[in-house]
Formats: C-alpha cells, structure tokens, sequence
C-alpha cells in the first residue's frame, strides 16, 4: 500500500496516457482523436510535472525568509519543458482543428468510416 | 569562436519568416527568398564539414552558457555530413519545385515556400542540436511544418496529413516521457554530459524504459517498419514539389536522431550488449526491406510505388543502424546520403511527368524514353542506384551493409539484402519496360516533352550526383564515415 | 458566433473586463523571469481578451477595431524583436541569445542578463497574442 501513496501519481499518469492512446487508436471521429491526443500530451505533463516535486519544499519563487538555498526550493527546470510542451501541444492543436476544417468541408462528415467510403467514391 | 552551428538554421528560419512578409508584396518574392535562404544554409553547411574534417568538432554555446547549463550546437562529423546532405537535397529541390508549385497549387505559393523553409530549419535544428530536449522543439517543428505542408493538394491530402499529425504526436510525446525518465534518472538534458552519467545507471529500469521510448518515438518519425503506416498516404497525395522536399531528408533525419542516440547518448556497448534495442532495430529493419519491396511491387501509381520503396529503403538504414558494427553503420549512413539523392531524383521525375502528362499511374507512362528523354535518362540511372547496379551509388551502401551482415555472421540478412535487390528490380524494370519499350497510342502525349530547364536541371543534377557519389564513395567513406563510426571500434569485451 | 450577441448583460460585462484582463495579461509578461508567468502565459490571456470581443460584439465591430491582419502583423514585430534580441549581441562579440553583449549603456552584463530576458519575453508574449488572434479568426472565419 506504501508503494501506492507514494507512487500514485505514476499510475494516474498511465492511467491516462491509456486513455489518450485509446482515444486516438480506437475511436472513428477524428475530433474524438484529437481530444485523445490531448489528453495524451496532459499525462505527460503531469509526469513532469510530478517529477519537479521534492518533499519539504517550496514554490520556486525567491522567498525572502528562506534565501537562496536551491535545495529549499522545488526544481524549476521541468515546469520549463512541459511550458515549451504546451505550447507545441497548441500549435498541433490548431494545425489539427485547421486540417478537420479542411477534410469537413471537402467531405461533411467527421466519421472515419464515412470518410474513407466518400474517398473510395470519389476516385 | 565561429558561429556557424547557430548560423544554419537561423538563416533558415529568418528566411521562413521573411517570406510571408515579401510575398504578399508580390508573390516571386518567396520563391527568391527561398532559394537565398537555403543556398546561404548550404553554403554554411558545406563550411561547416569542411571545418570539421581540417579542424575537429565545433561546439557553440547558446546564449554563453556553458553546458550543462546551457544549451549547446554541436558540429562533429556526423551533424556537419547530415547537415551538408539535408541543405544541398533542400536547395536542389527548391529550385525545382518553382514551376511546378505555380502548375499544381497557385493559390498557396507563399505559404508553402515560408513552410518549407521551417522545415528545413526544424530539420537542420535537429541536426545541429547538442540538447535533447531541444532535439524534441526542432522535432516538432518540422513535423508541424510537415503535416500543414502535405495537406495542401488534392482532397484526399489533408485526411494522410491527419493520420500523420496523429501518429507523429504520439511519437513526439513519448520522445519528451524517455527524455524525462532521462532527466529525472541523470538530472541533465545536455547529451554529452548524459552519456558521461548514464553507464552508472545501466541497471537502472528507468534508463531502461528511456530507451525504449526514444527508440519508439524515433521509429515512428523514422517510419521503420511496421511503424511506418502514415508515410505511403501522405507521399501520395501531396504536391509532387513537397513529397520530393520530405521523402528525402524528412525520415533521415529522424534515422540520424536515432543514430545520434546510439552513438552518443547511450553508449553502443548498453544499446547492443545490456538491451537488445539494436537487434530487434534490425531485425525490424528486415522485415520493413522485404514488406516495402514487396508492396511496391503491387503499386500501379507511381508515387505510391516510390512510398513503399522509401519503406524499404528506410529498412536497409534500419538494418544498418541495427548491426551495430562499423561497416554496418557506414553502410546506413552512406545509404542515406545515397538514398536522399535517388529518392529526390525520383520524385522530380514523377513531378515532371505530372507536370507534362497530368498522369499518375506507371501504365500511362508508355513511350515516355522517346519523348522526354533526359528525364528518364535520369531516371534509369536512379532506378540502377536503387537495384543496387554498379557504378551507381546504391551498390556501394548495400555492399557496405552486406559486409557488416557478413562480420555479425547473420545470413538472413544477408538473404535478405540479395532478395530486396531482386524484387527492387522488378518493380524499376517494370517502368522502365514501360518508358522505353512501351508503345504510346494515346494522343495526349502529342505536346510532351522534357519539362523547363528550372526543373529538368535539378533533376539532371540529381542524377548525375547519384553516379558522382558511387564513383566517389571511397572517398566519403575515408575522409568522413570513419570518423563517424571510430566510436563503435572499441574492441567487443 | 459570429453576430453580435444581443445581450446587454454579456457586452456590458466583457467591455468591463477586457482593460483588468489585459492589464493582469501584461503583469504575467513582466513578471515571467522571476515568477510564474512569462509571455506565453501572458501572450495567451492577452489573446482571450480578444477572444472576449470578439464573441461578445460580433466579427464586424471587432474586426473594424483590431483586424485580422494586424494581427498577424503584430506577431511579425514579436518575432522581429525576438530574432534581434539574439542577433545584435553575434555583432556585438557575443554568442547568439546572450544578452551579456546588447549595447544598452550604463548596465553591467548581469543587469543585462536580467533585462534582457525581458525583451525577449515581450517579443513572444506578442507573437503568441497575434498568433492565437489570427487562428481564432481563421478557424471561426468565413467560409472558403
């Protein structure tokens, strides 16, 4: 059970990369791919995001009453990488939305299956 | 200090934002500032290899911090070779695709010349780039610019470019989850100083599951079999221009990450010997040989023949990387120098022949030998380099390949090598029976003719390069490749 | 969603709140060095308060008032400022990005640093700004 306290936040994370890879693979509307994706890319921020954590410390923002003890202070440095990861993670995201836009007009449908039969119709 | 690790893809980017500006002035103002942007990156580049072979590796730290603070551009002989071949493919295909980006998408000139240029500023950057976590920025944008830049074109483009987007985001995540496991286990992101932190952690599981991730991650970009499912759809659909700019470098690019981490970042001794990351590589890189030739085979449209054999030929870097020996890996780089020249060849020519013929598939190309004869002239001899014919190049990569599968005593891939070389020429010979046997009744092809000097020069160029090189392969392998690979001739404890 | 909202409720609300959002948008600009925030961050609030408008008081107004192509505009000068931030200090002796060697007078190189970061962070707040203006407008835009 210790095992579970302290890891938690791991089995959270592949609990909802699990989602986020079933979202994208299994699921037929692209929009719900999409959402899959997104949820993907939040696992792994938490993952970052949990991995900064040290016990007994602080937010990293200079305190004034504690000094400049970096062990004081939590580990700024992944907050840094999943910033620069979301916004990837937004560029993507407005790509996709600007292709789903494209293929909607073309084809007026969402679903993948009605996609690919008005493809094969159209050759 | 030299500046010219920052200066390659900086005036690629500069060049990608200058674009939109000056082409809403007026739209040949793209296509001039395209070409000044990737000669100058090529320029640079070739500087850059020439430097390092007289004068040993450039390192650059960004911003004047030092490494493992800061983030450091690395220009050792493998990055300046890489980054030489992916500016001069760029540079020769940008030339080229002028007209036949006016023939086939007019209305989105500018924007596909600025999205090119990110490209190859995205893929330099990944070359260049001594950071892992800077590795997955530059990554993702050349992917962006790829998925934006293959859905321009006919309908179906934008559907391949959304399995791509997908499939391409899956592994840029699961590059940043191994990169983290990789930080949160040596607590540095600097790939020089990882790999002096990580042989004290060989046990550790964490390393472990890094690995694996990356190398997933890398697959997919890579398209190695059998993660390769997005690349046949999207070669197919997107202007003749973008599929010759990406086929080319796009994947080698990823294979050069992969080789990077190889070499560099975990120690060949982890990769090969602790975990079995390079066999299940090669063996991997087998299968994707025999399936892309095979797939090929049963093509009736030209491009998509080329996807699969871009499959196949992402195999034999596979197999390459997966030896792990130095002929091994000679032959994978050598096969990916050899390899951006054909498959750019390649694609020029089946643009020219869209371009004149308005056609796809390799049953209306009857007749072509006659009409468009220095295009296919180019074309026979990049169709020989990829059998594997000497003296075009594509022999000297897949001898190199056979020497390494000879040196690990696999006789299967050496069977399998032989096999591919034989399938190969059945689907090339089956064109060219095609071109130059073929007999054209149709009367659309009254007015063909070879295409305008803008896109029959490159393509020569390409081709005559693809000789050039198999003459001169002894040469690259000498002065450049044994450089790359002295690493992996530590005698096998 | 592109009408105007005939709702007194809703338009007198967001023409309220759109100066306190922009200027707490502009404090996470300039606080981005030292605490959380940056330009990203800011760049997006600052982009939400256009969103605001522009689903409040309709395309039309808003466009009048702040067009779509000034917004890709103003992401072209965050961009600029960007790129000169890392080029004037390779004229300068320095590296690419090191803002050590900018030639503002009367600073030492570590006061420099700290402001420079600065500079670099308004470029991006405004190319993120005009950037997610420019794909709302886009995706909401008009038909073909």
């Amino acid at each position: 059970m210790s095992a579970l306290a302290g890891n938690y936040t791991y089995y959270i994370t592949a609990f909802l990369l699990a989602i986020g890879l079933y979202g994208m693979i299994g699921k037929k509307n692209l929009l719900k791919k999409l959402i899959g994706m997104n949820i993907f890319q939040t696992a792994i921020f938490l993952f970052f995001i949990h991995g900064a954590v040290k016990p007994g410390t602080t937010v990293p923002v200079l305190d004034s009453r504690i000094g400049m003890d970096a062990a004081a202070y939590i580990n700024p440095l992944p907050h840094v990488l999943i910033l620069t990861a979301i916004v990837v993670s937004v560029a993507t995201t407005g790509v996709a939305l600007a292709l789903l836009i494209t293929i909607y007009r073309r084809y007026g449908s969402l679903e993948e299956t009605t996609i690919l039969e008005r493809m094969k119709q159209s050759s | 200090m030299s500046h010219l690790p920052v200066l390659i893809p900086i005036t690629l980017l500069l060049s990608a934002f200058l674009i939109p500006l000056a082409g809403y002035v007026k739209r040949d103002f793209a296509f001039a500032i395209a070409s000044v942007g990737a000669f100058l990156a090529f320029a640079f580049s070739l500087r850059g290899l020439l430097m390092v072979l007289s004068q040993g590796e450039i390192r650059y730290h960004l911003g004047g911090w030092a490494p493992p603070i800061g983030i450091e551009y690395v220009l050792d002989a493998l990055s300046a070779f890489m980054a030489a071949v992916v500016t001069l493919i760029g540079l020769v295909v940008l030339i080229y695709s002028r007209r036949s980006v006016l023939h086939e998408v007019p209305q989105r000139v500018v924007p596909l010349y600025a999205l090119a240029m990110l490209l190859l500023a995205g893929l330099v950057g990944i070359i260049v780039t001594g950071d892992l976590f800077n590795l997955f920025v530059f990554l993702e944008i050349s992917s962006l610019s790829a998925y934006a830049l293959m859905a321009i074109g006919d309908d179906r483009a934008p559907v391949a470019s959304f399995r791509y987007l997908i499939l391409g985001s899956i592994a840029g995540s699961f590059y940043v989850l191994g990169v983290g496991f990789l930080y949160f286990s040596t607590g540095s992101l600097n790939m020089a100083d990882v790999a002096q932190r990580l042989p004290a952690l060989y046990q550790s599981r964490a390393v472990a599951a890094a690995a694996i991730f990356i190398f997933i991650a890398l697959g997919l970009k890579m398209a190695l079999f059998p993660l390769h499912l997005w690349l046949p759809d999207v070669y197919t659909y997107a202007p003749s221009a973008v599929t010759a700019l990406i086929a080319p470098i796009m994947t080698k690019v990823s294979a050069y990450a992969l080789i990077r981490m190889l070499l560099t970042v975990f120690q060949p001794h982890y990769l090969r010997d602790m975990l079995p990351v390079t066999s299940v590589i090669a063996w991997l890189g087998a299968a994707g040989i025999l399936y892309g030739s095979i797939m090929a085979i049963a093509q009736s449209d030209f491009r998509r023949m080329l996807a699969y054999s871009s499959v196949s030929q992402i195999g034999y870097i596979g197999l390459g990387i997966g030896l792990a020996n130095p002929l091994g890996l000679i032959g994978a780089l050598l096969h990916i120098l050899n390899h951006a020249f054909m498959k750019a060849c390649l694609f020029l020519v089946a643009g020219s022949i869209r371009f004149r013929t308005g056609r796809w598939e390799v049953s209306s190309f009857a007749g072509l030998g006659r009409k468009m004869p220095w295009t296919m002239a180019a074309f026979t001899v990049a169709a020989l380099s990829m059998v594997g014919i000497p003296p075009a190049a594509g022999f000297f990569s897949k001898w190199y390949l056979l020497l390494g599968g000879i040196d690990r005593g696999n006789w299967f891939f050496v069977a399998t090598i032989l096999l591919s070389s034989l399938l190969a020429a059945v689907y090339f010979f089956r064109v060219l029976e095609q071109v130059y046997a073929g007999r054209s009744e149709e009367s659309a092809f009254k007015n063909v003719s070879d295409p305008p000097a803008s896109m029959l020069f490159p393509t020569i160029i390409l081709g005559a390069g693809v000789l050039v090189l198999g003459l001169l392969n002894s040469i690259i392998v000498s002065r450049i490749l044994e450089l790359v690979v002295a690493p992996l001739n530590e005698p096998r404890g | 969603m592109r009408e105007r909202l005939e709702n007194s409720v809703v338009e007198g609300l967001s023409r309220f709140l759109v100066p306190f959002i922009q200027i707490f948008a502009l404090y996470v600009i300039t606080h981005g060095h030292y605490g959380p925030g940056g330009g990203f961050q800011g760049g997006v609030i600052l982009a939400a308060s256009m969103m605001l408008l522009r689903l409040s008081l309709g395309e039309e107004y808003e466009h009048r008032r702040f067009s779509p192509t000034a917004a890709s505009f103003v992401a072209a000068v965050g961009i600029l400022i960007y790129a000169f931030a890392g080029l004037v200090p390779m004229m300068f002796g320095g590296r690419f990005l090191d803002y050590g060697y900018l030639p503002i007078p009367g600073l030492s190189p570590a006061e420099l640093r700290y402001h420079g970061i600065l500079i670099v962070e308004s470029g991006v707040g405004l190319v993120v700004w005009g950037t997610l203006v420019t794909l709302f407008d886009h995706l909401l835009g008009r038909e073909g």
